[in-house]
């Protein structure tokens, strides 16, 4: 599946600026930041901490609200979107990884995938064959009755990707998904992550890590809240075994 | 399907921590249990004294002798100059009387071929069957010629009749009452306890035999009024005011026994029917008041499942920021904390009725009271748990749905 290349940008930010009060002091997370990401794309995120990525991916996900600026995901403008709505986008349209994974402990693998099918609005169909499905697409199909504690950190993670992909998403989000794995399984989590892309699934990947950076096709950095760099890196660094 | 999210991860939330939830839920519990023993006491009592009321009648009046309320004190009844077959047959001419019956009563000892009984005996005539709504079951009732002519034949109430004759064989037997020979002709219906809580009398330990037979061999006649009985029952005919009957026979019977005007009473014209709705009001009272006490307990158990439905909402507080960002609405989360509270109510609840039930039970042993759980009562007591978890479960449910997404997902 090739990149429809339509002219209408999936994520586009205008003035995206976040203040944030602590105490008397006032931190600008991001300050007018304009940026465009288009269906198809693999963008990696990087900057030290601090410089605003993770209040980027905050506001891409529906999590948060900016302070002003406008940004638009496949065109719908976030500000006039109610809490129900942009629920309902996160189930839709965003599939999330974080660092830490964030499994329900106490429920296992397939339960955990379900999750987010249970609660879509739209019309699905089978549940639990979509979740099995998921499940072996990330490697994990011998393993679905396993919980979170019976399963390594890598594993953990392709749960975790399992999940974000069940309601099939057009917007992988994934915050530091490598930060808590080791090298080898960063390699094999991040050859997952371009498998997904190259299925037309945009992925935009925050990290500080350049070699993980690397598996992206374009990288933007930050630092005091304002995009420092944005370049197109196409030699993608490829998978070893395929 | 979103009610199923609710429900699975309420009950798996319940039992991560057993403990915690049943000391949460003990103040349910408590007042679910009291609320049941409460309710089917009350309904108890009530079934009780309806059925007293029916079996007295509610048009049935008692003369005694002697005033109940002289100078404010009770004396009794039957402290003062003894009525006699006169004053009978003058109640008997009033207009509003369908019938009246003169008794004579007094303990005797009864002897079988068998057995050997210290019962009651009782003198009357033949209309007290119908005036006391009370008939035979088995043989006949005794008719007016043999009141008059003073034969030697009696009926027995249930417990006097087992006593006597314990193979059960009594109708058509003879027996001595206190040496008189006498022929079992009639099995009285059963009538169970007089007064409620196992402390009346049983009405069944009874030898029924016509009155002059009783007055003239076996209690005795008196010595300043013949032909007298101790007690009068009349039964006022349908429609008529009971009240006002109760007045007139007040105005008779002044005048029969000659009280001056503006003296005391020197008997008594009681309401049985009345006395018993009165007793029953009380206990109205009484069940009015345990209501209030349940219904403090389940509020104050209400308050401590809104207490731990706080705390739990503080610890999950990642797990509902992780649900949020997957895309649960807050009208999941909402759904998921208040399935939780009721299930945990509705749990209390199912225990409290199981410690309830055995309470009814203990209780109905205890004070031989009849067992009421109606299923009134069971759906009355799981809906007033329910709702305490609805109604307690609502703010913190709703405060955990109200939860910033992001805020909660950084939440540690």
């Amino acid at each position: 599946m090739t990149s429809t290349a339509s002219n209408r940008p999936l994520i586009s930010c205008r003035g995206l600026t976040k203040v944030y009060r602590m105490g008397d002091q006032e931190v600008r997370a991001l300050d007018g930041v304009d940026l465009d990401i288009h269906e198809g794309e693999f963008v990696a995120i990087m900057g030290p901490s601090g410089s605003g990525k993770s209040s980027l991916m905050n506001l891409i996900g529906a999590l948060d609200r900016p302070t002003s600026g406008e940004m638009w995901i496949n065109g719908r403008a976030l500000s006039e979107m109610s809490r129900d709505e942009l629920a309902d986008l996160r189930n839709e349209t965003l599939g999330f990884v974080f660092q830490q994974f964030n499994l329900l402990a106490r429920q296992d693998a397939f339960q955990n995938v379900r999750l987010p099918l249970r609660y879509a609005r739209k019309e699905i169909g089978d549940i639990d064959a979509r979740a099995k499905e998921c499940l072996e697409l990330v490697g994990l199909g011998t393993r679905m009755d396993h919980r979170p504690m019976q399963l390594s950190g890598g594993q953990q993670q392709r749960v975790a990707i399992a999940r974000a992909l069940a309601n099939r998403p057009r917007i992988l989000l994934a915050d530091e998904p490598t930060g808590a794995l080791d090298t080898k399984t960063t390699v094999e989590i991040m050859h997952l992550m371009q498998d997904l892309n190259k299925q037309g699934i945009t992925v935009v990947v925050i990290t500080h890590e350049n070699e993980v950076a690397e598996y992206a096709g374009r990288q933007i950095h930050f630092r005091d809240g304002r995009i420092e760099t944005d370049t197109a890196h196409p030699e993608l660094r490829r998978a070893s075994g395929g | 399907m979103k009610a199923g999210v609710a429900a699975s991860s309420a009950a798996e939330a319940l039992f991560s921590n057993p403990l915690r939830s049943l000391l949460t839920m003990l103040g349910i519990i408590i007042g679910v249990a009291s609320v049941m023993v409460m309710m089917s006491i009350g309904e108890g009592a009530k079934a009780q004294i309806e059925a007293q009321i029916s079996s007295v009648g509610t048009n049935v009046l008692s003369l005694q002798p002697g005033n109940m309320n002289r100078g404010g004190r009770n004396q009794g009844g039957g402290s003062g100059r003894p009525f006699n077959e006169g004053d009978v047959s003058a109640i008997g001419q009033l207009p509003f009387v369908e019938a009246v019956t003169g008794t004579l009563s007094g303990q005797a000892n009864a002897v079988s071929e068998e057995s050997n009984w210290t019962t009651s005996i009782q003198g009357a005539d033949a209309s007290y069957f119908e005036v006391n709504n009370w008939r035979a079951t088995e043989g006949r009732e005794f008719t007016q010629q043999e009141v008059q002519g003073g034969t030697a034949v009696a009926l027995l109430g249930k417990t006097a009749a087992t006593n006597l004759f314990p193979r059960g064989d009594a109708l058509g037997q003879r027996m001595r009452v206190n040496g008189v020979p006498i022929e079992v002709i009639g099995i009285l219906e059963s009538k169970g306890q007089s007064g409620g809580g196992g402390m009346g009398r049983d009405r069944d330990d009874v030898v029924l035999a016509p009155l002059s037979l009783v007055r003239n061999r076996i209690t005795g006649g008196n010595r300043w009024v013949s032909r007298h009985v101790s007690n009068i029952q009349v039964l006022v005919q349908d429609g008529y005011d009971v009240m006002e009957a109760q007045d007139e026979l007040a105005t008779v019977m002044r005048e029969r026994r000659r009280v001056e005007p503006g003296a005391q009473d020197n008997f008594s014209v009681i309401n049985f029917a009345d006395m018993i709705k009165q007793r029953a009001a009380v206990a109205e009272n009484m069940s009015m008041l345990l209501a209030f006490t349940a219904a403090v307990s389940l509020i104050v158990g209400g308050v401590g499942v809104m207490n731990i439905m706080l705390v739990s909402v503080t610890e999950r507080t990642r797990e509902i920021g992780l649900r949020m960002a997957i895309g649960a609405r807050g009208g999941d989360i909402l759904l998921q904390f208040l399935v939780e509270a009721v299930v945990l109510c509705t749990l209390g609840g199912l225990i409290g009725m199981a410690i309830g039930w055995v309470g009814v039970y203990a209780y109905a042993q205890i004070a031989s009271a009849p067992m009421l759980v109606s299923p009134v009562i069971v759906a009355t007591a799981l809906g007033a748990a329910a709702s305490v978890g609805l109604i307690f479960g609502f703010f913190p449910a709703r405060r955990a749905a109200q939860l910033d997404p992001i805020q909660a997902l950084r939440h540690d």
